[in-house]
């Protein structure tokens, strides 16, 4: 077990450090030169050579990325050029809107998703089947960003009961905060649901379809109770990669929503860096960003190894 | 005392052409304590007999007949009965010990599961019983813990697990179908043994299918032989091994490759049953074996054979049953 | 190879997702072709004197907030949909196959280095990668390709990795590496042929994909740029009018969906076609 975690940890620290090589190769090094890029081909070039010397791009290369590197590691992630203010500073105060949308999404993805992939698997071919396969093409099939706009138009715009966007601030109180939330989560929610309910149910079909299971059924176990005790299990397996893959798409679909909604989020931060021209931040962001799938991914299979014992490496009698 | 009665059972399965009919009018009974071998190629009906009295067949699958334990007839049982009888009243192991075991449970919740859900003990009890039942399959607790996986055991050591979780509440019947066939030939032998001491002291039927006579004539004191879903041969296994009246059990045994000192037999080459076993939608009308046989004649392929009284112990379905003189 | 084709046909017409989804997405191709030719009128052109004006005979689905026809530019975005979608696929398979099947080639470290690679991947979904390449290059309908095709790369590379270990093991290899065929013929004459129905497949399922994503990403304005039509962009602009012209977001989306959804049933039901003659024929 503890080979498992050193080799999981080693390729965690590997991808991490990959992945900064890659942020800083195409963010600093193949635009040629940053400073114009961010101040734009018409600018005076006593303010080109100022915002080289700030940001230090006459270093050589290595030293550049290193530093950069070691900055991360403390959390320095350097000062926005637009704000001048740390970058740090601006996530941490857009993280509050990012993170908890994130998270209530999947939470809501998971509890609609699960349960209806395991109730289409126990009544396969039958009504309930069709029905959750149907709710599942349609909702993969919709950007959900338009779900967002669909639901705007039916709350907000003919039934007025909920803001169209915009956040109003964690002082208004539990109930506005959780109005200006509540349709995102779902236009965030449903499209990933419909993907993980598929899932959840091919998992159990063919979890289904084992030997194992007859060998259970033979010694009376009842339908339900393969399942539940039996089946489950180990369609989790397949469920779980899924729904951590699902995760880089949910932190896209994060990005897309915030905009649709004018949260001030990661999203909306990211947006207006770029057409601000702020390499700073987005470099920044962009790697924070990537670091949190990497790590997701990561625990993702520390979970493996707690379903499925075959992975933990333990010794054969 | 006739513990199972079997009345003309018969199973139709949905297939990709359609309901075939897989078995027909099967008809036996067994005592208790007694051990009957079920023989016949692959696709003869053996594991779907088998799968029919547990009451395990797809739930597409069409059953019609009786099958009477204790009884009661199994056909006619609610889910809920039918639960309390598997595992219960009737155990079954596998062929493929490799794939049969849940990959993910430990080996002892494995066992244990049998025992909560048909006996009243406690945890103590229980685990105490695990371990008896481990001990008498050969997997002594000392060397093999209950909290093992079965991806740390090996293919004979996964099938005893099977053994101890099916006889685990100590059933009337054990249903062996195909136990060995998966496994090495060294471990095979000791399966058998096993099965059969098993049997033999805690005086449970046994039914053991299988393609391979060697296994049957080892552990079984009356056989059925089966082809294309239908009984041709019945009797004590010394009778029909060594007095076979229906020409299909002759090729069986023909085919087996002859060593040792009948210098005259090893000389001859391997024969086989000219032909094919039919596909279910080609089954033709009469019987089954006809177009195979070198003595089928107008009758055998117009009607299904009958019944024929051999001896006390011993029926053949066959307008034509070998006499000594035909059998070379 | 006309042989299998209508042999192909033949069981799809038999399977409903493939016929329905099959129609639909024939219909989005004509479309997207017809479009080189005709538009019922210009899109460049701005009109706005007969802005936000609602469906009628004249134009059928009505006009944006510029005086454009929406159908007119729900057609040329359709060719814009498919131009993307599928060069981004043309990237994935050209890059992600000879990778898949070298890996299952070679095995040993080589294999490792490419999964590795292709987790690594995944971590950047096309929409951070479209963000780094608009960050520096500006937006434009090459980043859209660019950010969708190398997401395909890794989802192309571990389907054709994992189909051909699977052909590697068939003993028709044994036999092409016994009579001294070195790996690379091997895997150009013998494997490829025999994961090319599952490549289909998944191509259907990531043009579809492709789709989606090009639209979210002209939407966030990083990818096609006016005066091209796309229909992310579209929805973009109609969200500015949800109150007073509320089908300006609904036929675009709709257009989306109704695509995407054919090209899932299609490629489900070539699946089901594919997969069980590849199963029945060996």
């Amino acid at each position: 077990m503890r080979i498992f975690l050193v080799k999981r940890i080693f390729t965690l620290v590997l991808t991490l450090l990959v992945a900064t090589l890659v942020v800083f190769v195409v963010l600093e090094i193949l635009p040629g030169d940053p400073a114009s890029v961010m101040l734009g081909i018409n600018a005076e070039a006593d303010t080109l050579n100022a915002l080289r010397e700030e940001l230090g791009i006459n270093r050589p290369v290595w030293v550049r990325y290193t530093s950069w590197v070691a900055n991360l590691v403390t959390g320095n992630l350097g000062i926005s050029y637009t704000y001048d203010v740390p970058v740090s500073e601006l996530i941490l105060s857009r993280i509050t809107i990012s993170f908890p949308l994130a998270l209530l999404a999947m939470t809501l993805s998971t509890l609609i998703a699960i349960p209806l992939g395991i109730l289409a698997a126990s009544n396969h071919n039958k009504p309930m089947d069709f029905l959750v396969m149907s709710f599942s093409q349609i909702g993969i099939a919709i950007p959900n960003f338009w779900f967002a706009m669909l639901l705007t138009i039916l709350f907000s715009v003919t039934l007025r009961v909920l803001p169209a966007g915009g956040f109003a601030g964690w002082d208004a109180g539990i109930v506005p905060v959780l109005k200006s939330f509540l349709l995102p989560t779902i236009a965030l929610a449903l499209p990933q649901a419909a993907i993980l309910a598929r899932v959840t149910r091919s998992a159990l079909l063919e979890v289904l379809k084992e030997d194992f299971i007859r060998t259970a059924r033979a010694k009376g176990v009842t339908n339900q109770g393969t399942l539940w005790k039996h089946a489950l299990r180990n369609a989790l397996i397949p469920v779980v990669t899924i729904m951590g893959l699902q995760f880089s798409f949910l932190l896209a679909g994060t990005i897309i929503i915030e905009n649709v909604f004018y949260l001030p989020g990661i999203g909306r931060l990211i947006f207006q860096a770029i057409s601000q021209r702020d390499l700073i931040v987005v470099k920044n962001l962009v790697i924070l960003l990537a670091a949190t799938v990497i790590m997701i991914n990561f625990m993702v299979d520390l979970l493996y190894a707690v379903i499925d014992p075959r992975l933990r490496g333990g010794n054969d009698v | 005392m006739t513990l199972l009665k079997v009345q003309d059972l018969c199973v139709t399965l949905n297939t990709s052409h359609g309901p075939q009919q897989v078995i027909s009018h099967i008809n036996f009974s067994m005592n208790a304590g007694e051990k009957l071998g079920i023989v016949g190629e692959s696709g003869c009906g053996k594991s779907i007999t088998a799968l029919a009295m547990m009451s395990l067949l797809p739930p597409d699958s069409k059953t019609s007949g009786k099958i009477i334990l204790e009884g009661r007839d199994i056909l006619t049982l609610n889910s809920k009965e039918i639960c309390s009888i598997r595992g219960n009243r009737i155990g079954m192991i596998f062929q493929e010990p490799m794939t049969a075991l849940n990959p993910v449970q430990q080996i002892g919740a494995q066992i244990s599961e049998s025992i909560y859900l048909h006996m009243k003990l406690n945890q103590k009890q229980t685990i105490e019983r695990v371990k008896e039942l481990m001990d008498k399959v050969g997997l002594p607790v000392s060397r093999f813990g209950l909290n093992l996986y079965p991806h740390q055991l090996s293919g004979g050591q996964r099938q005893r697990v099977m053994i101890a979780m099916a006889i685990a509440c100590n059933p009337d019947i054990l249903i062996a179908d195909e136990p060995t066939t998966a496994l090495d030939v060294t471990v095979q032998e000791q399966i058998l043994d096993l099965i059969r001491d098993l049997a033999d002291s805690s005086g449970m039927a046994l039914i053991m299918i299988s393609h391979d006579l060697g296994v049957i004539a080892q552990t079984t004191q009356n056989v059925m032989v089966m082809y294309t879903g239908s009984i041709v041969e019945m009797g004590s296994t010394v009778d029909v091994f060594q007095n076979m009246k229906h020409p299909y059990t002759y090729g069986l045994f023909s085919a087996i490759p002859h060593a040792g000192s009948s210098a005259h037999l090893c000389r001859k080459r391997l024969s086989s049953i000219p032909g094919q076993v039919p596909e279910l939608h080609l089954r033709p009308r009469g019987c089954n074996f006809a177009d195979r046989c070198s003595r089928a004649s107008k009758m055998c392929k117009a009607k299904d054979p009958v019944a024929t009284r051999v001896s006390d112990h011993h029926q053949v379905w066959c307008y034509h049953p070998l006499k000594e003189e035909d059998k070379q | 190879m006309f042989r299998t084709l209508v042999e192909v046909l033949r069981h799809g017409l038999k399977n409903r997702s493939f016929v329905i989804g099959g129609t639909i997405s024939l219909l989005f191709f004509l479309v997207a072709f017809l479009s080189y030719f005709w538009t019922p009128y210009p899109v460049e052109d701005i009109n706005i004197a007969d802005k936000l004006l609602k469906p009628s005979s004249r134009y059928l689905l009505g006009t944006d907030h510029f005086g454009r026809d929406i159908l007119s530019m729900l057609i040329k975005g359709a060719r814009n949909s498919v131009i993307v979608a599928f060069v981004a696929i043309g990237i994935g398979i050209g890059c992600g196959v000879p990778l898949g099947l070298t890996a299952a080639a070679q095995k040993g470290w080589m294999d490792e280095l490419i999964m590795r690679f292709n987790d690594f991947t995944f971590a950047f979904p096309s929409l951070i990668s479209a963000i780094m390449i608009t960050a520096i290059l500006g937006p434009g309908s090459v980043n859209s390709i660019i950010a969708i095709g190398i997401f395909n790369v890794p989802v192309f590379a571990r389907v054709a990795r994992g189909a051909a270990l699977s052909i590697w093991k068939r003993e028709f290899i044994l036999a092409a590496r016994s009579a001294g065929k070195g790996p690379f013929r091997i895997s150009v004459e013998h494997i490829l042929p025999n994961i090319s129905s599952m490549l289909i497949v998944q191509a259907t399922i990531q043009f579809a994909l492709g789709i989606l994503a090009e639209a979210s990403l002209s939407y966030l304005g990083l990818g096609t740029q006016p005066p091209m039509p796309s229909w992310g962009k579209m929805l973009n602009e109609a969200q500015t009018f949800l109150h007073f012209a509320p089908q300006l977001a609904i036929y675009p989306g709709l257009a989306i969906a109704l695509t995407v959804m054919g090209l899932n049933l299609f490629g489900d039901g070539l699946r089901d076609v594919l997969d069980p003659k590849l199963r029945r024929s060996r």
